[in-house]
């Protein structure tokens, strides 16, 4: 392992790869404190800049905006109750109240200061686990595989459908279709190409998810008339007040991070659970562990209240990155659109990925401390100014937008069929994020499609077409079982909810 | 049952799924890999059949949280000029070539999108493609097919 550190450094801390961190961060930073833009729409947006690097480099940069992306959505969320993304709720249930009391730099402070525990903490523990977990992983076979993606496209649909688990999974379904499209990879038969030679390779990874997020979600603001900029114009205003924490506040928060963290990284490991859950549940946590005279303060500006939420998101970013270096199963949209971009690059994550390809594996991990460090650099002193920059008119931040999906598939395809496909699966993905159609689990099940059919394929040829290889090993019939339960659990609080 | 868009887009999904299914049953095997037990149709059946299940029972099932949307408050005329705009953008991305249409491109939006201050809407089109050309073309090496350019001997 100290090799493996040691080879991460040098990878990590090389001139190029740090600038990446830098700015990677800073542009997830303005693209979090954006309403409606999340992580998701900023990594789509830097792949085509990706292209030029090596997978490290390109990696390190889409985790630095991931990361920056969560910690600029807590600003809006604390200076003007709007979260810039789902991670960031809870963090506005404290957050706000304290802003509004005149204390936006102490809660910015603690945000920051909480967030750059959270991140160093949880990296830490992805350091000791991912490679243990690797070596594991290693004797998963092709049935926990197949039994591994059901499971994180249904934890996905369940909690990211806000009580639409139905919609959450046609859409799962969708993904799944969309990626059916072309050569089969054993037999290169083609499927569903209605003899257009455009669509013999399939469709693009990146041309789904530049269509399903960033133009779509920039046709969304058009459509609904909404100003993402003017959240921003309004924290550039804002008078932040002093920055210090004193020592009272610092006692609570040394007891919150190390529980929240912990929360935080075991949430985000889990497939489709990530940050807003892990936010949630350490504030509800939080509020429990507390004393009564605390409990009280929680919703009026309560520093462990804002401090939970916020470690444990920015922990729930680090573990998320469990399962996709590990098993090569990412565990969120985000990280899915990470894993896309890694095997455009021809690097297949996974638990090989470990002793292949270290330097990538290693870097990642190397890079969240830098990238933490920068962070806290970037948010306490900066984000005023970072505001400034934000409020570009939405005249000027829509079209760009789509400058960039457009620009995006253009250098990687050269064909206006790929341009028409990507407008059409824009226009169809607007029109169903109005009805609440959720497209992460879209996504994720166009990661997977590939690789689940291929371990579908081998389950089947090794057990002569029987089924039984579902429930003939421990492991895959364990996962299948929390499959089961998440699903039960699910059917069991709508129905709770109605009644 | 309650028709509401959520249900008539249940409905086309399922209709799709239907299409889909078929089309799956259609798709030509090796005469040996006709009865393996999974061929290149196998995966996409099951699929079909997944987008019947899930589209049939949204369809079936009371919908406690429809969804109503105002249709008087989308603007759904600058919607269209903008994708209008991109079509137009992607047809004659390679016959003219990157720089101009995407400079064109950009100008355009943000005239449709009611911008009227002309030196800031020429900067951030023009100069900025070419700072970006730049960045992709120049610095990251990301080859750019630009007819346009080449024709007045910018590029090589």
């Amino acid at each position: 392992m100290i090799e493996g550190i040691l080879i991460g450094l040098t990878t990590a801390l090389t001139f190029q790869n740090i600038l990446m961190v830098m700015v990677g961060c800073f542009f997830g930073t303005i693209i979090g404190m954006l309403p409606g833009l999340g992580p998701m729409t900023a990594i789509a947006l830097m792949i085509p800049i990706t292209y030029g690097f090596d997978p490290a480099t390109g990696l390190i940069l889409m985790a630095g905006v991931y990361y920056g992306a969560v910690f600029g959505g807590s600003t809006s969320s604390i200076l003007l109750n709007a979260p810039g993304v789902p991670g960031t709720v809870a963090t506005s249930f404290d957050g706000y109240p304290m802003a509004q009391q005149g204390k936006a730099g102490k809660a910015l402070a603690i945000a920051a200061w909480s967030s750059f525990a959270g991140g160093t903490l949880s990296a830490i523990y992805l350091l000791f686990m991912a490679p243990s977990l690797s070596k594991v992983s290693l004797s998963f076979r092709s049935p926990d595989y197949f039994a591994l993606m059901i499971l994180g496209l249904t934890a996905i649909a369940a909690f990211s459908s806000k009580g639409q688990f139905l919609k959450a999974m046609m859409m799962v379904v969708l993904g799944l279709m969309l990626a059916s499209v072309g050569q089969d990879s054993l037999s290169d038969i083609t499927r569903f190409t209605f003899n257009n030679m455009n669509l013999t390779d399939g469709i693009s990874f990146v041309l789904v998810v530049m269509a399903t997020f960033a133009m779509s979600e920039a046709l969304t603001i058009i459509l609904k008339r909404n100003d993402p900029t003017s959240a921003a114009k309004q924290v550039s205003l804002t008078e932040l007040g002093s920055i210090k924490i004193n020592k009272e506040e610092r006692t609570k928060m040394y007891k919150t991070i190390p529980r929240s963290s912990v929360i935080g990284f075991l949430i985000g490991v889990l497939p489709g659970a990530g940050a807003t859950i892990a936010s949630f549940l350490a504030y509800g946590m939080e509020r429990n562990v507390v004393s009564d005279e605390e409990k009280e303060k929680f919703g009026k500006g309560s520093v462990n209240g804002l401090s939970a939420p916020e470690t444990a998101n920015n922990a729930a970013c680090s573990g998320s990155f469990v399962p996709m270096l590990t098993l090569g199963i990412p565990g969120s949209g985000t990280t899915a659109v990470m894993l896309g971009a890694l095997l455009g690059f021809g690097v297949q994550p996974g638990p090989r990925l470990y002793m292949t390809n270290p330097e990538i594996f290693w870097s990642i991990i190397m890079s969240m401390y830098i990238g933490m460090v920068i962070l806290l650099i970037l948010n306490l002193p900066l984000i005023p100014y970072i505001a400034r920059i934000l409020a570009v008119p939405k005249n000027y931040l829509i079209p760009l937008i789509l400058f960039f999906s457009v620009t995006g598939i253009y250098v990687m395809s050269f064909n206006n069929f790929d341009i028409y496909l990507m407008i059409g699966i824009a226009v169809v993905a607007t029109f169903l994020r109005l009805y609440d159609f959720p497209m992460p689990p879209l996504i994720l099940a166009f990661v997977l499609g590939g690789l689940m059919e291929e371990n579908l394929r081998r389950s089947l040829l090794l057990s002569n077409g029987s089924w039984e290889f579902l429930w003939d090993r421990t492991l895959t019939a364990c996962i299948l079982a929390t499959t089961i339960l998440i699903v039960i659990w699910h059917i069991y609080k709508t129905f709770k909810k109605k009644n | 049952m309650n028709i509401n868009t959520t249900k008539i887009i249940s409905l086309l999904f399922f209709i799709f799924s239907a299409f889909y299914l078929y089309t799956a049953y259609q798709i030509q095997v090796f005469a040996f890999d006709e009865n393996a037990p999974f061929n290149a149709r196998t995966f996409p059946i099951y699929l079909g059949y997944a987008g019947l299940f899930f589209s049939g029972l949204k369809l079936i099932l009371p919908d406690p949280n429809t969804i109503k949307v105002d249709h008087k408050n989308l603007e759904y005329k600058n919607t269209g000029i903008l994708i209008l705009i991109a079509i137009i953008y992607g047809a004659t991305i390679l016959k003219v070539g990157y720089f101009l249409t995407t400079s064109l491109f950009l100008f355009a939006s943000y005239y449709f999108l009611g911008e009227r201050r002309w030196i800031l809407m020429f900067l951030l089109s023009f100069p900025f493609v070419a700072a970006f050309m730049y960045l992709l073309h120049g610095i990251l090496d990301i080859y750019l097919r630009d007819p346009f350019l080449q024709s007045i001997g910018v590029m090589g």
